[in-house]
Formats: structure tokens, C-alpha cells, sequence
């Protein structure tokens, strides 16, 4: 009886709940913007300016900060991005793999590489390499050292991002394949990979961006000038100049990679998601 | 008739497959002729895809043997890969590649498995598609198709492997029903070129109409085996009679006990 009274008589008082929404949405928009314009107004603007916005500062900068700090912080990333993705293929596959110990070798990998900070890995490879094989150079210099540490590190998160892929395509293709005479590595390699790839394509190009900002920890391998990447030539310009504008310099030139490639990714997804939907 | 065609394409004996506990086949014995179509009818859970997947191998059979045009395939050191390849497989779900256009579906096997150059897996493709009434949708995508259209790109991808048997996992049981015609217009026109198909379905027209044989299954065993006009037409046993009442007139079927 009273629920039939109620519902005869909804809004006796008071707001309906669509204008306690807008209510409450427009008392929302009051406070966001309130607290931007107070950050604003609060902020000593003249001296961030001439901390971090020298012109002339800036203007030394080029063309070296392309043309050698972020060359260099691209060619790190890649190399151990290459690294990580084929030592990941490996050990996605020893993860699904029918043989025990593989699988078990792949486990610990993982657990390891992925609880470890890159940072300590560096200074691994930097230090412990070079004891543990007296007279031995890793190949390409600092180059292979960093391919080496981002790689490790990377393909421990990639290792899991791929076999996720390779689970998330439907038991039918493998089946479909098999059928057709596929030998389990070939169906692998030409029917079920590809399909994770499209599948895991955005977390693997975020896992792109994370190295792209962990090649920053190249410093503790030490770095000679020419082998500078973005963080230490900003850093060290910074303290010849006393001046923090190369660091802004800096740090926009990562964004200057991070925010297209963001975009790329967007298009591509888009176009996955045509062609199987 | 030659020596050949005295012996079955397809033979299983003894065949008993468990998932777990739970025994799925439970003793088949089944010969089927060169060119000859038989399908296979039962309820569901009565094992009959099961049987189909153990005669390609994708099910591991538990006890039994399986030969194929005279190769064991239970053999435990037989190139399965190379026996599959005379074996054509159309499933429920169609699975076609769909990272891959409707020729490239086809062309891909022929490349990667039979070592096809470029030009004659392309020919090849070419004239399996006109064969399934595709040949416009050459470029398509699979995931722009019909259920139907897909299910005839996934003969036409097998046939391009140039099987000598044809094994159907219900065929039609995915499809919207208006779609479903196309698909067997394309499985009797094999038939009628003298493939030798083993079909699980529940088309009993088409069973009538085109198989040389039915096989009726239950719990995991053969019951009754036999002419489309004895089995379908005059069931002889009880179980068969009772799952075709049900099946040509289900609005007609009573409540029963579950697992009676």
C-alpha cells in the first residue's frame, strides 16, 4: 500500500534526482576550476620563468638536444624494446609450453624481472657483467649494455602482455590450423601470432613509452658526452648553466614522442578492430 | 572397381575416448567408403562430434584405432600433420582466419603446408571460390560476410588443400536458418562429385536427401546404422524413434526427467 502511494506521489519535495544532478555537476565545475585559478594565481610565475624558461638557455640547446639526447633516447628505447620483445616472444612461448620446466623457468623470470626496479638491473648490468666475466665486452658498448638491461626488463612485462595475446585468440583458429595440416609452430607462427599482435598492439606500445622514460637510468652505466640521451644532457646543462630550463627542454622532447606515438597507436587499434569486428 | 576402393576411406575401430570420468565413446566401430556420405545424427552429448574430432585426431582417442585412406592415425609415430592434410575439416564456428581476406584464407595453407607457389595457390583459390559461388568476395574480410558465406569460404579453404575426405561438425548449426540452404546446396554439389563426407547434423533433409548412410548415436555409441530410408524412415529402435519424434516435431516433445 504505502510503495503504490509513493509511486503515485514521486517529488512531494524538494529536488527531482535530475536536478539534484546538475546541481551537483555545476558545484563540481565551481571547485575544479577554483582550485586551477588558485594554483595560478598563487604561483610565483616570474621567478618559474626564469628558472625554467630561458630563451637563450633554450635556444643553446639546439640543435644538440635532437640531434644527439634524443636520437640517442630513441635508439635506446628501440634497441631494448627489439630486445625485450624477442626475449618475450621466447618466454611467452616457454610459459604455454607443454614442457615443466620450461614453463617453470619462464615463471621465475618473470617473478623476478618484473619485482626488481630497473635501477637495479642497470647497475647489474653495469657492474656485476663486468666482474662475473673479467675481459668479456658486451657487444655494441653502452649501446648493448642498455639494449640489454631495457630488454631484460621489458620482457619480462612483454612475456606476459604476448601469452595473454596468444590465450585471448579463439581454440578454434589453432584447431582450423591443425586441420589444415599446420604443424603446432607453424600455426603459431602464421595464424595465431599475428592475431595477438593485433589483440595486445596497445599495451605492448605502452610498454614502448615506459622504456622510452626508463632509458633515462643509462646514466649508471656511465655515458660518454656522445652517448648522452635526453635526462642526463638535460640534467648536465642544467648545472653548467645553473639554470633548470634544459630540463623542461628536456622533458618536452619526450612528449614530443610519447603524445604522436599515442595517436599512432589510437589509429591502429582503430583499424584492428575494422577488420575483425 | 579397383583394389583401393575394397577398402574403407575411413575406418575406426574399438574407438572409446574419457574426458576425465566422464567416458564420451564408449566402443565405435564405423567403415565408411571411398565416396561415400554418411551422417551422423543423435542427441546432443551422444558423442558424435567427439567421433568426428578423434577421426582428424583433434581429440586424442583414449583406447581404439582410426585409419584414413589406410594410414593409422592412432600410430603414435605418425606424421599427423601430413595424414591431416588429405583430411578436410568444416567446423561449427566456421573459424576462418580473420586477419586474413577470403584468399589469403585460402591461399596461406596451400603455401605454408603443401609448398604451393604464389600463381598456383592463387589459381587454386580462384576456382574453389567460384566452386562455393564466391568468387566476388575474393578481397573481403571474413568478418564482412555472412555466417552462411563464411561457412562456404571454410569449404572452399579446405577443398583447396585437395582432400580426399571431408569431415562436417554440424555445418549449419550456427547459421540463421534462411542462410542455412547455401551451404548444403555446396555440401550435396561434393556429394554428387563423389567426395567422401562424414557430416554431423541436424539437417534431416539433407541426411534423406543426400547421405548414402545415417548413423544414429546415443550415449556414446552407435544404435542404429543404415540406409537414410531405414534409420530416418523406419527407425527400428526405440531410442532412435524417440530422439526423431522429438527432433521433426519439437513443439510436439513432452516434459521429461533430465537424465532419464
Amino acid at each position: 500500500m504505502t510503495a503504490t502511494d509513493t509511486q503515485l506521489q514521486p517529488r512531494k519535495k524538494g529536488l527531482t534526482r535530475r536536478q539534484k544532478r546538475s546541481l551537483s555537476r555545476g558545484v563540481q565545475y565551481v571547485v575544479f576550476v577554483g582550485v586551477v585559478i588558485a594554483f595560478a594565481v598563487s604561483a610565483d610565475w616570474g621567478r618559474l620563468k626564469n628558472q625554467f624558461a630561458q630563451a637563450d638557455i633554450a635556444d643553446q640547446m639546439f640543435p644538440d638536444v635532437i640531434t644527439l639526447a634524443l636520437k640517442n633516447t630513441v635508439l635506446y628505447t628501440l634497441s631494448g624494446f627489439v630486445v625485450g620483445l624477442v626475449l618475450g616472444m621466447v618466454i611467452a612461448l616457454m610459459r604455454l609450453s607443454s614442457v615443466g620446466p620450461y614453463r617453470w623457468f619462464a615463471g621465475v623470470y618473470i617473478e623476478i624481472f618484473r619485482g626488481l626496479p630497473a635501477l637495479l638491473i642497470f647497475i647489474f648490468i653495469g657492474v656485476a657483467v663486468p666482474l662475473a666475466f673479467p675481459g668479456t665486452e658486451i657487444i655494441g658498448g653502452t649501446y648493448g649494455k642498455v639494449a640489454l638491461a631495457l630488454g631484460l626488463v621489458a620482457a619480462a612485462y612483454m612475456a606476459e602482455t604476448i601469452r595473454a595475446g596468444i590465450q585471448a585468440v579463439p581454440k578454434g583458429q589453432m584447431e582450423a590450423a591443425r586441420s589444415l595440416g599446420f604443424s603446432p609452430a607453424r600455426a603459431m607462427v602464421s595464424i595465431i601470432i599475428p592475431q595477438a599482435f593485433r589483440i595486445i598492439l596497445p599495451p605492448l606500445t605502452n610498454e614502448l613509452v615506459l622504456l622510452f622514460k626508463d632509458s633515462s637510468l643509462v646514466l649508471f652505466l656511465g655515458v660518454t658526452l656522445e652517448e648522452r640521451e635526453l635526462s642526463k644532457y638535460g640534467r648536465d646543462l642544467a648545472s653548467t648553466t645553473a639554470n633548470s630550463t634544459p630540463i623542461l627542454v628536456a622533458g618536452l622532447c619526450y612528449l614530443l614522442v610519447t603524445i604522436p606515438l599515442g595517436f599512432v597507436v589510437r589509429r591502429m587499434e582503430a583499424k584492428a578492430q575494422e577488420a575483425v569486428k | 572397381m579397383t583394389v583401393e576402393t575394397s577398402r574403407p576411406e575411413i575406418e575406426v575401430r574399438g574407438l572409446h575416448k574419457s574426458f576425465g570420468t566422464n567416458e564420451v565413446l564408449k566402443g565405435i566401430d564405423l567403415e565408411i567408403g571411398q565416396g561415400e556420405v554418411v551422417c551422423v545424427i543423435g542427441p546432443s552429448g551422444s558423442g558424435k562430434s567427439t567421433l568426428l574430432r578423434c577421426v582428424n585426431l583433434l581429440e586424442e582417442p583414449t583406447k581404439g584405432q582410426v585409419f584414413v585412406g589406410g594410414t593409422e592415425l592412432t600410430d603414435p609415430d605418425v606424421d599427423i600433420d601430413a595424414v591431416r592434410r588429405r583430411i578436410g575439416m568444416v567446423f561449427q564456428q566456421f573459424n576462418l582466419f580473420p586477419h586474413l581476406t577470403v584468399t589469403e584464407n585460402l591461399t596461406l595453407p596451400q603455401r605454408r603446408v603443401l609448398r604451393r607457389g604464389k600463381a598456383r595457390a592463387a589459381e587454386v583459390a580462384a576456382e574453389n571460390l567460384e566452386r562455393v559461388g564466391l568468387a566476388e568476395k575474393a578481397d573481403a574480410y571474413p568478418a564482412s560476410l555472412s555466417g552462411g558465406q563464411q561457412q562456404r569460404v571454410a569449404i572452399a579453404r579446405s577443398l583447396s588443400m585437395g582432400p580426399e575426405v571431408m569431415l562436417f561438425d554440424e555445418p549449419t548449426s550456427a547459421l540463421d536458418p534462411e542462410l542455412v540452404g547455401d551451404v548444403l546446396a555446396v555440401m550435396r554439389m561434393l556429394a554428387r562429385e563423389g567426395m567422401t563426407m562424414m557430416v554431423v547434423t541436424h539437417e534431416m533433409t539433407f541426411a534423406r536427401e543426400v547421405a548414402d548412410r545415417v548413423v544414429f548415436m546415443d550415449d556414446g555409441m552407435i544404435v542404429e546404422d543404415g540406409t537414410p530410408a531405414q534409420v530416418i524412415g523406419a527407425p527400428r529402435h526405440e531410442r532412435t524413434r524417440h530422439f526423431l519424434s522429438r527432433l521433426l516435431d519439437p513443439a510436439m516433445a513432452d516434459v521429461e526427467e533430465d537424465g532419464a
